[in-house]
């Protein structure tokens, strides 16, 4: 039979998350529906009185408050409200007024809570707030994933072959070649068990010997058969866990130059992965660029990769990868492109004077960049570093890397954050002299351009200088509660928005701006705030997410926040993502201002929802840093 | 339903005049001698002086064949129970009815209602019990009275032999009452002003209400009681007497 409440259906089947219900489910919430008319300025609901329904905005606009009367939200037709109340003992929690004469649906109780039960797309649209749901939701995402979310154990092709660490280098050989494999895994043995402590070691992976390493440690040294495999191998190598992604795996190949990777399970070694299972997996991908980087032998041929960079970057987002792999794979391409133009630059300049380190600032230090964004970099020098003998060849090499960077779509930072800067060309002593003045003489106008600073990475030379710095500044910090206060206050600084309203962006005051600036309202500060929680437990990660990680471990936050955290940052990040992709498939030059009319609702409500857990989180950290 | 201006006709018979309904529907109790119509009748009425927001109402909608009584006949009729507070659309009832007189092409076109739709409907004798039930004890509200009042009342008559009489708000004239007070002055006609429409559609603009399709029963029963609920929060006070609105 037709119902005959024609007119809310056809409401509810233009509205999400209604419009997507199955078609008995729509008609069941229409013939639910009861309807009220309130006149501007009217209480809808006040807080704490019995609430029986969810409210949907039939037309007009409602304005819902905090407790201590703070705007919470504004919404117009189509906008619901009271689902925080209902899911939460059913007592209205935000109170809401009329804005405008508005008539309001009410979808009672009982049905709302059988379509949150029933249907997981209804109940992310009503409860994003809930960080249970919003990880289910990105179990699902990743399952979509062919390629970027498929783990390393997919990889493996074989047992791994393995051998004891007193066998000889001749009885390795032997297994190699009976089992035609190119590297054997070495296994702590039960007969060098000494300690209840080695017993736990028996089984587990000692070491990797490839073809190279009899090669060249055996033959080429004309060692003996005899030589026990354990003097051969590599020890301690790098391995990977069997439920990390394949991109991760990827990303520390390349990173540590290896071409087998062991992966283990439990400590114990199920498989070996060689970099052509990869390449063969992943044929047109970030890590085909890398290896065309450095292929290249002009600026000019450098250049010419980058659309090739940009058609990676949509890929990777029409292919539902998140922002860590994103964030990742265009900062070892950022990195790639840095070191081959130091190469580069050491083929034209000749080899350097002293050693040098060259290091990445900001988003490319963080694994988080994206395409459109500025080069930061600096020069730490050898203490032996002499300016008036030395410095015209890093000068011109700075220049060098600095045009090339620009060449290839990495504008010049405007604040001049660049080794072609002699105040950022400076030898290890002066930068250690640099961040012990900003931390031990702190104020807010002179930490205001050098937080960047405090995400460091070494890219080429002596990178371990890069993780020196690191380490001070992690002693440092943390016992500085003025240095944290002052990076506090300039981190407060850029607050964001309290939501959307129509396609207007709404800011806390309840005004209304035409675009959202997502890096400034949005990332950066979330950035800022998670470095400074890292800085003050003395975190040594450089990205967001691994300081989120540590900031968990530490326990510092209250329970359950990290993790919120966590998952709002994704959701901005991603939605910057998703609009500079956006701009590349139209063949626009990206950029971060988000217009709100290009934002689905599911977006918005998401966003707002992450705003929101940055918004406290910044209450947090001026109350606990004592800005 | 159409409106079609000011009811300026005083057509055939005046009807009675009253002004203590919950006195009117006691005396008629005993007075009929339908058993439909006494038991109608003896859920009693609210008394004049019951404040607006404490009084059980029902938006009421015909769709006819025609404007008159006596030669159309209703095609469908639309129930909303609804109080001050809420519009009860999930008890909202409606029927097609097999009217007593031929649907004109015109009454097709306006509400969609057509031949084949009316073949197997039931007479209005068949839901009278339902209606009656159902009408029992609520003040009807409509938009334009003498449509839903004049209908009924011949309707009734002719299946149960005596007629109906029940109060009626009639968001219309509530209408007309705050903006035709008095008739447009010669200046203002002289400027070109036209009075303000006070149609359902019209009506429910001012009041920033959603535009509906009109001439859908249900649809407009469901109209009718949300201008009354926009009315009354703009215009008047919750507490105030039913009986300076129903007539």
């Amino acid at each position: 039979m037709e119902i005959e409440q024609i007119e809310i259906l056809d409401f509810l089947k233009r509205h999400s998350p209604f419009q997507e219900l199955p078609a008995e489910q729509i008609e069941q919430v229409a013939i639910s529906i009861d309807v009220g008319y309130f006149k501007a300025g009217t209480h809808i609901l006040s807080f704490n009185e019995p609430l029986d329904s969810l409210h949907l905005i039939r037309s007009g606009a409602v304005e819902t408050f905090r407790r201590n009367g703070e705007l919470y939200n504004r919404l117009s037709e189509g906008g619901i409200f009271g689902e925080q109340g209902l899911l939460r003992g059913g007592k209205v929690r935000f109170p809401a007024t009329a804005l405008e004469d508005t008539l309001i649906y009410f979808i009672p109780q009982t049905i709302f809570q059988q379509l949150f039960d029933d249907n997981d797309e209804f109940a992310d649209y009503v409860e994003v707030g809930d960080s249970e749901r919003r990880k289910s939701n990105k179990a699902t995402q990743t399952s979509q994933v062919d390629l970027l979310g498929a783990t390393v154990e997919t990889l493996i092709q074989r047992e791994p072959v393995c051998i004891g660490s007193e066998a000889s280098s001749w009885q390795a050989a032997q297994l190699m070649t009976e089992q035609n494999v190119s590297s054997l895994l070495i296994l702590h043995n039960s007969e060098h068990a000494e300690s209840p402590r080695d017993e736990v070691l028996v089984g587990t992976l000692a070491g990797i010997v490839t073809d190279k390493d009899i090669r060249m440690r055996l033959v080429a040294e004309n060692g003996s058969l005899e030589t026990p495999v354990s003097d051969i191998m590599s020890t301690v190598p790098a391995t990977i866990e069997h439920k990390q992604y394949i991109f991760e795996a990827m990303m520390l190949m390349l990173r540590h130059n290896l071409h087998h990777l062991p992966v283990v399970k439990k400590q114990r070694p199920i498989g070996v992965i060689a970099i052509s299972d990869i390449i063969r997996f992943e044929s047109q991908n970030s890590l085909f660029i890398v290896s065309q980087i450095f292929r290249q032998h002009t600026i000019a041929e450098l250049q010419s990769l980058v659309p090739d960079v940009h058609a990676c970057f949509v890929r990777m987002v029409n292919e539902d990868a998140n922002s860590q792999m994103i964030g990742s794979a265009m900062a070892a391409i950022g990195r790639s492109f840095k070191q081959r133009l130091l190469e580069l630059a050491e083929e034209q300049l000749g080899p350097p004077p002293v050693p040098y380190c060259f290091l990445a600032l900001g988003s490319m230090a963080r694994d988080e960049q994206l395409v459109f964004t500025d080069q930061d970099n600096a020069l730490v020098l050898d203490n032996r570093f002499d300016p008036a003998l030395h410095d015209e060849y890093f000068r011109q090499l700075a220049q060098f890397v600095s045009d090339g960077l620009a060449a290839c779509g990495y504008t010049y930072c405007t604040g001049n954050i660049m080794a072609t800067n002699a105040q950022w060309r400076q030898p290890l002593s002066v930068w250690q002299h640099y961040f012990r003045s900003w931390i031990e003489q702190p104020s807010p106008e002179r930490l205001l351009q050098s937080s960047i600073f405090f995400d460091i990475d070494g890219v080429w030379g002596e990178t371990h200088w890069a993780k020196q710095l690191r380490q001070l500044v992690s002693q440092l910090a943390r016992q500085r509660p003025l240095f944290l206060a002052s990076m506090t206050r300039n981190a407060l600084t850029r607050t964001p928005p309290l939501g959307f309203f129509k396609d207007f962006v709404m800011e806390q005051d309840g005004k209304q701006n035409n675009r959202l600036g997502i890096k400034r309202r949005g990332t950066a500060p979330f950035v800022d705030l998670i470095r400074i929680h890292a800085l003050s437990i003395g975190s040594t990660e450089n990205s967001t997410f691994g300081r989120i990680q540590d900031l968990i471990a530490a326990g510092t936050l209250p329970k359950g926040r990290a993790e919120d955290l966590r998952d709002a940052f994704e959701v901005i990040v991603m939605t910057r993502i998703r609009h500079q992709a956006n701009a590349l498939r139209q063949g626009e030059a990206p950029d971060n201002n988000v217009l709100p009319e290009q934002l689905s609702d599911f977006e918005r409500k998401h966003l707002k929802e992450a705003f929101q857990v940055l918004s406290n989180a910044q209450k947090f950290l001026k109350f606990h840093f004592k800005a | 339903m159409l409106y079609l201006g000011p009811d300026r006709s005083n057509n055939e018979q005046k009807p009675v005049v009253i002004k203590d309904w919950s006195a009117y529907y006691a005396q008629q109790a005993q007075r009929v001698s339908h058993s439909l119509l006494q038991q109608f009748y003896a859920q009693g009425m609210v008394a004049g002086d019951t404040p607006i927001s404490d009084v059980p109402l029902m938006a009421m909608d015909f769709e006819t064949t025609g404007l008159n009584p006596q030669t159309h006949g209703i095609v469908s009729i639309g129930l909303v129970p609804f109080t001050l507070q809420r519009i009860f659309c999930s008890r909202a009832r409606q029927w097609l009815l097999k009217p007593r007189y031929q649907l004109t092409d015109d009454s097709i076109t306006v509400h969609r209602i057509t031949h084949s739709a009316v073949e197997n409907a039931p007479d209005l004798a068949d839901i009278l019990p339902e209606l009656l039930s159902l009408l029992a004890g609520h003040v009807v509200v409509v938009h334009y009275k003498h449509i839903e009042r004049s209908f009924l009342d011949l309707g009734v008559k002719t299946r149960l032999g005596e007629g109906i009489q029940f109060p009626v708000i009639d968001t219309l004239m509530l209408e007309a009452k705050l903006h035709r007070q008095k008739p447009l002055s010669l200046w203002d006609r002289w400027r070109g002003k036209t009075p303000l429409s006070i149609r359902l559609h019209d009506s429910r603009q001012r009041y920033h209400l959603p535009p509906y399709r009109p001439h859908h029963a249900v649809t407009d029963a469901i109209a009718s009681a949300e201008l009354l609920q926009a009315q009354i929060a703009h215009r008047y006070h919750p507490q105030a007497p039913v009986s300076d609105f129903w007539c």
